[in-house]
């Protein structure tokens, strides 16, 4: 019997005018990759945010591993528990700051004591040797940059990893190593996944369950079985579906 | 017939502080009324090929080829002037992202019009009505509306179309579409080519179109040219695609996840070094 890792309820989030998220509800059950698709502007990417506490939500819940959490305060134990990989490793690394002072900075906050050790095995890790740890981010290349932004979000050892478009910014082929690497550290870890993207492939391709977002709602949470069987109710999910096979010529 | 573009061993190289960098390495192919896909990696070269044609290479970079011609004129002896008056007019180029490629302070009619008196003379008001007539066949539904719309007032599938209007108001024969649908959401891309498709087949141009994504170039195009390194790998009818010899390619067509397909861990691309060569 596995418990429920993070659960979202009725979650509102607006800005001004504009409600991003309107009512949402998520489950995700420990141990479980749950995937999130949609086209931009459909607040897939809010949902994460408001889980992360990046967003403030106006009503509805958040529980995270049993514990309560609203508005956009959290807590350290949060962080312990939660971690986030961002879309575009070029905007997410610290320009100035070397990839060891990159990673020893959530072990200060924590208060690591271990640190040396640990960034040593969190590099290793991600495959990518000691060689690069006082190197600078402009030095390294996208796929090298994600795989130090995958380590700064491991090194915490947390349970639940918040995956925002984490290969979109990348070449197929490395999109390929990247996605590998997550498997193995979800595998190794027992990791819990929540991973947006707009591609429906790579969703499938690390998910168990994803739900489709359109316009700040949830319009449907289907299982990946039941995609590729193509046993989904709505046509938005059919659309994006079809987007994914590529370019068809029509008569 | 002769074909519309001919290029020769086609090289572009940078000089930087720590020496040239050559991003392209004798590329060679010829293009009819056809369109013609190149696909590979961040700096494969595959951009820099769409802007030596077009003449569109910053100035301190050196470019050589054997031949670089387009239908009958050499574009290596021509003239910045001659130059000039081709681009937008014979040749177009799409980029990759409405957002910066489309100028933000100006009203979206008067930049289709500028294009086309840059290239005709035409009266206001027959430039007003070709604009619009353009502005239709992309599929914008208000073209009078969108006329007086600046940029950041249109969503980016609708800034592509209009970027597509801008580019063949002046009916070029050859369009070099570098990325047109990157920065698009997966459904609003469809549409986009679409557009593009339907354009280019009842216009009988010549099409470039540069992407990294081969799924979506197989689908699009008569023929693939597959870059690596700055240089042309393999070339492929686009639906022969399963045929696909080179490594390089077959690394690439399968390391994409697909639905349905269960591979854990998905298979990535090794390199090697004699693919440089």
């Amino acid at each position: 019997m596995t418990g429920t890792a993070l659960s979202v309820r009725d979650i509102v989030v607006t800005f001004d005018e504009f409600v991003a998220l309107n009512h949402v509800t998520m489950n995700v059950n420990e141990g479980e990759s749950f995937g999130i698709v949609g086209e931009s502007g459909s607040g897939k990417s809010t949902l994460l945010r408001a889980v992360a506490g990046l967003n403030v939500f106006e009503s509805g819940s958040l529980t995270v591993a049993g514990r309560s959490y609203s508005g956009s305060r959290r807590d350290k134990e949060f962080y312990r528990t939660v971690q986030m990989v961002f879309q575009d490793p070029y905007g997410s690394l610290h320009p100035r700051q070397t990839v060891d002072r990159l990673l020893l900075e959530p072990l200060a906050i924590h208060g690591f004591s271990d640190v040396d050790a640990r960034i040593a095995r969190a590099l290793d890790e991600v495959g990518l040797g000691s060689g690069f740890r006082f190197r600078y981010s402009h030095q390294l290349s996208g796929g090298q940059r994600q795989r130090i932004a995958i380590a700064r979000a491991l090194i915490l050892e947390p349970k639940i990893l918040l995956l925002d478009e984490p290969t979109s910014a990348l070449d197929a082929s490395i999109q390929a190593e990247i996605l590998n690497l997550l498997e193995q550290a979800r595998k190794d870890r027992n990791l819990t996944f929540i991973m947006v993207s707009h591609d429906l492939g790579v969703i499938s391709h690390m998910c168990e369950r994803l739900a489709v977002m359109k316009k700040g709602e949830v319009v449907e949470t289907v299982s990946v079985e039941a995609l590729e069987k193509r046993e989904f109710s709505q046509e938005y999910t059919r659309q994006l579906l079809v987007a994914s096979e590529g370019f068809r010529r029509t008569a | 017939m002769s074909p519309l573009l001919t290029v020769e061993n086609l090289r572009v190289s940078f000089p930087t502080r720590t020496g040239e960098v050559n991003a392209v390495r004798g590329v060679s192919f010829t293009l009819g009324r056809e369109r013609l896909g190149i696909v590979g990696e961040s700096g494969s070269g595959k951009s820099q090929t769409g802007r030596a044609i077009m003449g569109l290479t910053p100035g301190h970079a050196k470019i050589t080829a054997d031949r670089l011609n387009f239908d009958g004129v050499d574009l290596l002896s021509a003239s910045k002037r001659q130059r000039r008056d081709m681009r937008g007019k014979r040749m177009a180029m799409i980029l990759q992202d409405p957002k910066y490629s489309l100028n933000p302070v100006m009203p979206i009619g008067k930049q289709i019009i500028e294009t086309l008196r840059t290239h005709e003379s035409v009266s206001g008001r027959q430039a007003r009505d070709r604009a619009l007539a353009m502005l239709e066949a992309v599929q914008i539904r208000d073209p009078e509306r969108v006329f007086d719309l600046y940029p950041h007032e249109v969503s980016g599938g609708m800034g592509q179309r209009i970027m597509i209007a801008m580019m063949l108001v002046c009916g070029p024969e050859l369009l070099i579409a570098d990325e047109p649908t990157s920065a698009l959401d997966v459904t609003v891309q469809l549409e986009v080519l679409g557009i593009l498709d339907k354009l280019v087949a009842e216009r009988g141009m010549g099409l470039i179109f540069v992407s990294h994504d081969l799924r979506l170039v197989s689908s699009f195009c008569d023929r693939v040219l597959v870059m690596y390194a700055g240089r042309v790998v393999e070339e492929l009818p686009s639906a022969n695609l399963a045929a696909a010899q080179h490594p390089y390619t077959r690394g690439l067509l399968n390391c994409l996840p697909t639905i349905g397909s269960h591979r854990h861990p998905l298979p990535v691309l090794e390199r090697q070094a004699e693919w440089t060569q």
